[in-house]
């Protein structure tokens, strides 16, 4: 139980911690780097750039990897097909995106800076994917 | 510091932030060998995804995100970001996470992960949620909809 939680809970404050620095929890600062043929605000790609170029570090620490350091093994996404799916999917996502300046992340951590607003966004966000979930069959 | 020509953007705060995302995902990665993909974790903490990751372990890490907000807001002095109404938060919600779930990740699982490994599926899925994120923005600012309280 501490050592499935231990590593999850570091990991996320850390990535909460990053979110909120980077101004991704702010939904006008978002939305000004989607605003890409009008008041353009580049910040994010910035946010981007900095956790990509940290991430291609590690994938290349991973390889050198048996195992992680604390967990029996890795489980990471192994798919490399594009399907209708995927990009209907993503594309929905952007809209989602689009409209509030929201993502799932900053959703969350928005929960500590205006936890009414957050919440609402997160329960409609966990209603969606329960949506998901039983026109899959699997609720 | 401020970028010439963009006087909002806050590059330096930006690649703080970007650097402390890319550590949490590195911890993630090296320490319990899965993907710091927020949908697909969150999803499988409210039981809503199948998965391998041990639920407790998907709740520890959605906890941390506020934790780590509560910690950064608490420690400087920024001004509170404003939200959409209730109303548009819903619609958004609903959007990203029917979006999310099928499209298999979001900004962090596609964006961060996906990305950094050069994921044929994530380069797709980012370059299409980018594009339809600028798309949706421009839209509205055309039809003049807003989205302050």
């Amino acid at each position: 139980m501490i050592r499935e939680t231990l590593v999850p809970i570091a990991a996320g404050t850390i990535f909460g911690g990053g979110l909120t620095i980077g101004g991704m929890t702010d939904p006008a600062r978002v939305r000004g780097f989607l605003d890409l043929f009008g008041a353009w605000d580049p910040t994010l790609a910035f946010v981007m750039g900095g956790a990509v170029l940290v991430m291609a570090a590690a994938w290349m620490m991973q390889r050198k990897l048996l195992r992680p350091f604390f967990a029996e093994g890795f489980s990471l996404p192994d798919r490399n097909d594009l399907t209708p799916r995927l990009i209907g999917g993503s594309a929905l996502f952007g809209i989602g995106w689009g409209i509030a300046g929201l993502c799932p992340g900053p959703g969350f951590a928005a929960l500590a800076i205006a936890p009414a607003s957050a919440a609402i966004f997160v329960a409609a966000m966990l209603a969606g994917m329960l949506v998901v979930r039983l026109m899959e069959g699997q609720g | 510091m401020t970028l010439p020509g963009f006087p909002e953007a806050a590059p330096l705060a930006g690649l703080a932030g970007g650097v402390l995302i890319g550590l949490a995902a590195a911890i993630m990665l090296l320490g319990a060998g899965r993907i710091a993909g927020v949908s697909g974790i969150a999803a499988r903490a409210f039981g809503l995804a199948d998965g391998s990751m041990p639920r407790a372990g998907a709740w520890a890490f959605v906890i941390g995100l506020p934790l780590g907000a509560l910690l950064v807001t608490g420690l400087t002095e920024a001004p509170r970001p404003s939200f959409a109404d209730p109303v548009t938060l819903v619609i958004a919600g609903l959007i990203v996470g029917i979006g999310t779930r099928l499209g298999s990740g979001c900004t962090s699982g596609h964006g961060v992960c996906g990305m950094s490994r050069l994921s044929q599926r994530s380069l797709v899925a980012v370059a299409t949620f980018m594009a339809t994120g600028f798309a949706t923005v421009a839209a509205m600012n055309a039809l003049g909809i807003g989205v302050s309280p």
